[in-house]
């Protein structure tokens, strides 16, 4: 019997591209495989840069990072364009409501005076660091080789963008205009701004699109985060009237924890690739997570006085834990 | 004088869009093609957030447009108010 | 208890200056030369980047927020499609063709785009080009990605899609965009952005995605005009972006203009050849046509890039170089491809066909001063040897030019009977062109042009070594399935058999 008339029942002569079909057998792909894999053009290139002559147009070499195939750092969260901006698109739903609610009820000027300066004087001069983050994982995004590692690279860096303007908004509501100048004035001058602002301009020169990987999302972020949403804005600060400012930060205490998974992931298959990768990555773990230990505690000691160090120790305890629990051994 | 032009796809939303620019830019003429609907006139063309708010009776973000916006041609200029597309010569 | 005031409502452009132009800072610890290395070297000169101004002023929320709703109303469309057999709503079977060249030439140049777009996206000194490029970095690779997802499904029923992946790397036709995106990536940011974002995004992609898309309309294949379109929508905020960088270079200092200039000869003549696949698309494949090639160029070329450039002028900027001889080609180049597709559709993964009696009579209606004069007399002894029982195939390879990399088809301006053809020596070695404007290109940089890959002799060469079997086989081609002429495929008789059991059961 014929149910609906304008389904005509034929049969398919293929189930995938050719390409994914080599990879992952003769089945039907997923959404995140067409839109990931082999998508990147990788031989026969026509012209080198001139702007770097000594590098192809895609090339893998620029980074001491050696892999068979780049394709093998897949993304766990499977975002493509679509699945990551539906995301996001529900999680600044979520924000705007929330940035809404509190401006509508004036909840922001429930905050003690004292409160309210400390948060300013914490989250304001972040949101350059947080353009920073969004530079480097640009440039991961475009000169990092094979389509499941850089697209992750570039969402982040957007996402980056968005944190900083989430932070800017935060200024404005609880200082208007003056206290983002007063938090560029606090990142570009005060001592216990420098440390930090040093290290990120220091990434800034990296080139390696994997070590500024491992430099900016696993390390910095991975330490930053944490203890920036989840121990002084969610915990401390929260406990003592800033509530609604916790409501505001939400998108980076969850983003936080989001992305720490998918970096961690990444790190994980590039060190069982081989033991020289896993030295490498050992190598500048230490390196930066020394600088970035050394960066944030003075900024954090200006909220957490003489708790900061011990804070930043638990940080960096927990960042190594989900690396060990990945399997590398630092 | 060069025209500058801005096309939509044709569907419900976009047909109040067309309306209000139509009635706002007496130069401006729409052309209907497969799918879309393309509106164009001679050196300059205003959208007015207001004009289509009156049509569609609610509040309307000209970053609206850019939903079923397929192209455009000349300097654009927008402000909250109005989007506006203009050719110097 | 400190009184505190409500903030005052900002407006649209304070709020976007501060969040995003002031997000920057003037590096002190690190030099900016080695922060951003390649600004310098093409001769640019910027002395203020603060004066680029993004008209469209979009904030990450507000980006995700729009692009969300038209990602949704786009999946739902491309899903509704595959559910319902949507490829049996196209007009004919032939028309396949022009997707399956979209999905293997021009998808991967939206993915060099997305690449070429985040490197300058990190690349530029100023905050507010910076976040503009980086957007349309996440832009491109929205179309690289929902023109794969779109096409699909087809691929599933029809040949000629499966190993898009490398033909684009190997087979010879695709070399003609990926030269183009290649040649565009390897200039510095500054002249990336005049190629991709004002020659490319401004002058002339309106011509590939709106009347070819409004065609795919007209055709039924609603899953590639609602990517189109909803990829144009995209481009609308890319042309912007295109030409506020042309002014903004053509503003800032005035020793910018001979070295913009030298950019829009090259890139609008680059973007021009590469068009004329999109002409033979427009001209040959659309079973039902919107418009000719020749008339959009018409409104989107001459009218709408004359507009352009009669507004640039106040800058010194003239019409590029070849502007009047492409004009003239309008009315020819889409007809030298077809007939060169044609007689070289062996080595395709697409299906190429004789025009009927009735698409030879739009042709003449539509080029009323050169089809019939020129191009139908080729047609119809390309038509009576096919009746004949004898197909006209050549296999001799095509010259390519060493430029564009298109087959040599094209002729001399002024003379429609005489085959254009030009050489230069170069350190000993002799290249070939299709014009004077793609010899042009090479001897400004020669240097960069004697790198061109050529995918003709790389048919002699490894691991094909001659062997035409072995090179198929290397470009994902399969013979007889993928290649040929339409009439007599495998697309051909399952279209028509899915056809008609489609209207036997309805």
């Amino acid at each position: 019997m014929q149910i609906d008339l304008k389904t005509v029942n034929i049969e398919p002569k293929r189930k995938a591209f050719d390409h994914l079909v080599r990879r992952f057998g003769d089945k039907p792909a997923s959404r995140y495989q067409e839109a990931s894999y082999d998508i990147q053009a990788t031989e026969n290139l026509h012209y080198r840069p001139t702007w770097a002559p000594e590098q192809e147009l895609y090339d893998p070499t620029i980074s001491r990072i050696v892999m068979a195939d780049w394709h093998a750092l897949k993304d766990p969260r499977q975002y493509y364009y679509n699945s990551y901006v539906l995301t996001r698109a529900r999680q600044q739903e979520a924000a705007e409501g929330a940035f809404a609610l509190v401006e509508s009820r004036g909840l922001h000027l429930t905050v003690p005076e004292e409160m309210r300066e400390q948060i300013l004087d914490l989250l304001v001069p972040l949101r350059h660091a947080a353009w920073g983050a969004n530079q480097n994982n640009v440039l991961v995004s475009g000169y990092g080789f094979g389509t499941p590692f850089t697209q992750p690279c570039l969402y982040y860096g957007m996402d980056c963008l968005a944190v900083a303007q989430y932070l800017s908004r935060i200024g404005l509501m609880l200082g208007g205009v003056d206290a983002l100048a007063r938090g560029k004035a606090q990142w570009m001058d005060n001592e216990e701004w420098q440390p930090l602002r040093r290290l990120v301009e220091d990434t800034l020169v990296v080139r390696d699109p994997f070590e500024l990987f491992i430099a900016q999302d696993v390390v910095i972020d991975g330490l930053l985060y944490p203890l920036i949403y989840d121990s002084i804005i969610d915990g401390r600060m929260a406990q003592n009237g800033a509530a609604p400012v916790s409501m505001l930060t939400q998108f980076m205490t969850d983003w936080g924890k989001e992305t720490r998974k998918w970096a961690i992931s990444v790190v994980k298959v590039a060190a069982a690739e081989s033991e020289a990768n896993a030295v490498i990555i050992g190598e500048w773990f230490r390196t930066w997570s020394e600088r970035a230990m050394a960066a944030l505690l003075p900024v954090i000691a200006k909220v957490m006085g003489e708790d900061a160090d011990q804070l930043l120790a638990g940080g960096l305890d927990d960042l190594k834990a989900q690396l060990a629990k990945a399997g590398v051994s630092l | 004088m060069s025209n500058v032009f801005i096309a939509f796809q044709a569907n419900e939303d976009t047909r109040p869009i067309v309306e209000a620019i139509l009635a706002d830019n007496p130069e401006a003429q729409a052309e209907d093609q497969p799918a879309m609907v393309r509106v164009f006139a001679p050196g300059h063309m205003t959208i007015n957030r207001s004009s289509i708010e009156d049509l569609i009776g609610r509040d309307f973000d000209l970053q609206e447009l850019h939903i079923n916006l397929i192209t455009l041609s000349g300097h654009v200029e927008e402000d909250e108010e109005r989007l506006t597309l203009s050719w110097d010569a | 208890m400190d009184m505190q005031v409500k903030q005052p409502k900002l407006g649209i452009k304070e709020r976007y200056s501060l969040l995003t132009r002031d997000l920057g800072w003037e590096p002190s610890y690190q030099a900016k030369e080695k922060i951003f290395p390649y600004t310098h070297y093409e001769g640019i000169k910027i002395h203020d980047w603060d004066k680029w101004e993004d008209p469209f002023r979009l904030t990450m929320d507000a980006y995700w927020k729009y692009q969300a709703e038209k990602e949704r109303k786009f999946y739902a469309i491309i899903d509704a499609h595959a559910q319902n057999n949507g490829h049996l709503n196209i007009t004919d079977g032939r028309y396949l063709t022009a997707i399956k060249l979209f999905l293997q030439a021009i998808s991967p140049g939206e993915y060099a785009a997305h690449k070429g777009f985040a490197r300058i996206g990190r690349e530029f000194e100023g905050v507010g080009t910076q976040v503009a490029c980086q957007m349309q970095s996440l832009d491109e690779i929205r179309h690289a990605q929902t023109q794969i997802h779109a096409m699909s499904n087809y691929n599933k029923f029809y040949n000629g899609f499966h190993s898009f992946a490398d033909a684009r790397d190997r087979i010879w036709y695709t070399s003609v965009p990926r030269s183009f995106f290649d040649d565009a990536m390897s200039g510095g940011p500054f002249e990336f952005i005049t190629a991709i974002g004002f020659a490319f995004e401004y002058v002339l992609t309106n011509l590939l995605f709106v009347p070819f898309m409004s065609g795919a309309a007209y055709n039924g294949d609603m899953a590639t005009v609602t990517f189109g379109f909803s990829a144009q929508s995209d481009e609308a905020r890319h042309m912007t972006l295109g030409l506020e960088c042309i002014k903004f270079m053509l503003e800032q200092d005035p020793d910018n203009l001979p070295i913009v200039q030298k950019w829009l000869d090259k890139w609008f003549w680059r973007g021009m050849r590469m068009l004329t696949l999109v002409g033979a698309m427009m001209d040959y494949m659309l079973p039902k046509r919107v418009m000719s090639w020749k008339e959009a160029w018409q409104v989107y070329g001459v009218e709408n890039g004359g507009a352009l450039f009669n507004d640039l002028a106040r800058y010194g900027v003239r019409v590029p170089k070849g502007w009047d001889v492409a004009n003239e080609a309008a009315e020819h180049v889409s007809h030298q491809l077809m007939l060169g597709l044609y007689q070289w559709c062996f080595g395709t993964s697409f299906h190429a066909w004789i025009p009927s009696e009735e698409d030879m009579a739009w042709l003449s209606e539509k080029y009323p001063d050169t089809f019939d004069r020129y191009y139908r007399p080729r047609w119809d002894h390309i038509r009576k040897m096919a009746e004949a029982g004898t197909p006209y195939q050549n296999l001799g390879l095509a010259q390519l030019c060493n430029t564009c990399q298109l087959p040599a088809v094209f002729t001399e301006p002024g003379d429609p009977t005489t085959h254009c053809h030009r050489e230069v020596e170069f350190e000993g070695e002799t290249y070939h062109f299709c014009s004077d404007g793609c010899r042009d290109i090479f001897l400004e940089e020669p240097q960069k042009y004697v790198q061109s890959w050529l995918p003709m002799p790389q048919l002699f060469a490894e691991p094909n070594f001659g062997d035409v079997g072995k090179w198929m086989e290397w470009v994902g081609l399969k013979p007889g399935v993928d290649n040929g002429d339409y009439h007599g495929s495998q697309d051909e008789a399952s279209f028509e058999a899915w056809k008609k059991h489609q209207s036997a059961t309805a």
